[in-house]
């Protein structure tokens, strides 16, 4: 559910998670982006960062140029008179993906798993438009859903060491990308060329909180 | 203004990055703020070298650099103590050096603390990314190339000569941090303290825990008496954003103290290192014991404010 009024927890002395929700849900994590665009539009003396999560957002300030109470007073404001239709036009991706292979490790272990073929859990990922979550975990990796329900699968028992950049991948109900080669407990699909993070670019990422992804399959 | 060659590395040591103050306002595209670890000592080591105290650094890790000056400049060395030698003679700590070409600068090992930071007057010139010089190794942006420093890299310096003149400022030597291998960390309760019983806080607020090998600037794991969550939790939560100093507790109740690499997480967070304390986790190191007290918002901001001061004096004394 939405909460009527944002929770407020805050985290140590220099940070504050605004919690708008209770679940993973898309009324929630519009009311975060909401609260996110505004705080982007006019900026609060003394925040140094803020970052939009599920159904959070994560404000990091300075607690020397401004207190805790004034900060969580200006948020109950702007959560009051955040304006929905000032969000911006979300688009939508196509992400072009080779599935299976050395490129998707699991995909085999994840149809045996739904006792599908590879064919069909190919089918059922690219069926579904995804909805961008957060972006978080590492510089451009995108946390996106929902899966189908055919498809919700637990993550590995044991995490690769080393994940390949571009990996497409699944656990639980969502689905996401890995910018850069990591390691990674996720059940890997399949590979993408698509860059996901350039630092030298702006914006440095080309898929954004709010925004829809496609898979196709190659 | 003028940018000229400063340092040439012979032996990089295991981990030398550059880094500044780190990088704030992309935590919306899942940027971590890196920099350096250790603040005060960075911030330390600008002010004494005439610089503004957010210029690029060295953080140098346990030991191993070897570089050679190659230009006249003033020099400083802040942090752990990893017993710094100029010219194969022990260097000064916290204190400006003059330097020339030609000189030496090596580092004999860890005897205590973690990490040390090289200031050079004019700082390191190097083309900022997303807002700051300091290096992001596992996406590969930011210092020389996103990467560690290697052996061969030269660093540049804008107008050393400028600062020739803060060679032998220092800080008090009653203001100088003096690391151990047993640690205090003060701490607010928190965001996820409720989700904890009355007893797991009180073992967390009464344990001593062990620093283990598998500490980077990632995060420092913790060895030590598990911390259990209330029954009937799942073991993660809804990903949400953490900040430097948050103690994460993943479902083996092994204690984690966030650092500066990464900017979300998925599990509950006990509670969250005070700012003034949060240079202090650049300088544990595996072996070493941690415990954690708790503080009030007040005294979090004292502790602060008092730590700015000090900052403040240094710079004022230039």
């Amino acid at each position: 559910m939405i909460y009527p009024e944002p929770i407020f927890r805050p985290m140590g002395d220099r940070a504050l998670l605004v919690e708008t929700g209770d679940r993973v849900d898309p009324s929630v994590n519009r009311k975060v982006r909401e609260l996110f665009a505004a705080l982007r539009q006019v900026p609060v003396e003394g925040v140094l960062d803020l970052v939009p999560a599920y159904r959070s957002l994560m404000i990091v300030f300075d607690p020397l140029r401004i207190s805790l109470a004034t900060l969580e007073r200006q948020l109950l404001l702007l959560h009051e008179s955040a304006d929905p239709s000032e969000l911006p036009q979300p688009k939508t991706i196509e992400v072009v993906v080779r599935y299976g292979g050395e490129e998707g490790p699991d995909l085999e272990w994840v149809a045996r798993y739904h006792g599908l073929t590879p064919e069909e859990v190919i089918r059922l990922h690219t069926g579904t438009v995804y909805r961008i979550y957060m972006i978080g975990f590492s510089p451009g990796f995108p946390y996106m859903g929902e899966l189908p329900d055919g498809l919700i699968t637990p993550r590995r028992e044991t995490p690769r060491v080393k994940v390949a950049q571009g990996s497409v991948a699944i656990a639980q109900n969502q689905t996401g990308i890995y910018p850069v080669s990591s390691p990674g407990g996720w059940q890997i699909l399949g590979r993408t060329s698509l860059c996901l993070f350039d630092a030298h670019q702006w914006p440095p990422t080309p898929l954004e909180m709010g925004d829809f992804v496609k898979f196709t399959a190659v | 203004m003028k940018v000229v060659k400063a340092l040439e590395i012979l032996l990089p040591g295991p981990l030398t990055t550059v880094q500044d103050l780190g990088r704030y306002g992309f935590g919306c595209y899942g940027v971590p703020p890196s920099g350096a670890i250790d603040s005060f000592a960075l911030r330390a080591a600008n002010l004494v070298a005439g610089n503004t105290g957010g210029e690029a650094c060295l953080e140098i890790t346990l030991t191993g650099l070897k570089a050679r000056i190659l230009t006249d400049l003033v020099l400083a060395v802040t942090g752990g103590d990893l017993q710094p030698q100029w010219n194969g003679r022990p260097l000064s700590m916290w204190e400006g050096h003059s330097a020339k070409p030609g000189d030496i600068l090596s580092f004999k090992g860890t005897k205590s603390g973690c990490r040390a930071y090289l200031s050079l007057g004019g700082g390191i010139s190097l083309e900022p990314v997303l807002g700051s010089r300091s290096t992001n190794i596992s996406s590969g942006f930011g210092g020389p190339e996103g990467r560690a420093l290697q052996k061969g890299d030269i660093l540049y310096s804008e107008s050393p000569h400028l600062h020739l003149g803060r060679a032998g400022v220092s800080l008090d030597k009653d203001r100088i941090p003096h690391y151990g291998q047993e640690w205090s960390l003060r701490v607010l309760p928190g965001p996820q303290h409720e989700d904890f019983p009355g007893t797991a806080m009180g073992l967390f607020m009464s344990s001593s825990y062990a620093v283990t090998r598998q500490s980077d600037r990632t995060g420092i794991r913790l060895s030590g008496p598990p911390l259990h969550r209330s029954t009937g939790l799942a073991e993660s939560i809804i990903s949400e954003g953490v900040v430097p100093g948050a103690i994460q507790v993943p479902g083996d109740g092994q204690p984690i103290i966030i650092l500066v690499e990464t900017i979300t997480g998925g599990y509950r967070k006990i509670a969250t290192v005070i700012s003034a304390d949060l240079p202090l986790l650049g300088q544990m190191k595996p072996g070493d014991r941690v415990k954690f007290v708790e503080v009030s918002r007040e005294a979090a901001f004292e502790a602060l404010r008092i730590s700015e001061e000090l900052l403040r004096s240094i710079a004022q004394r230039t």
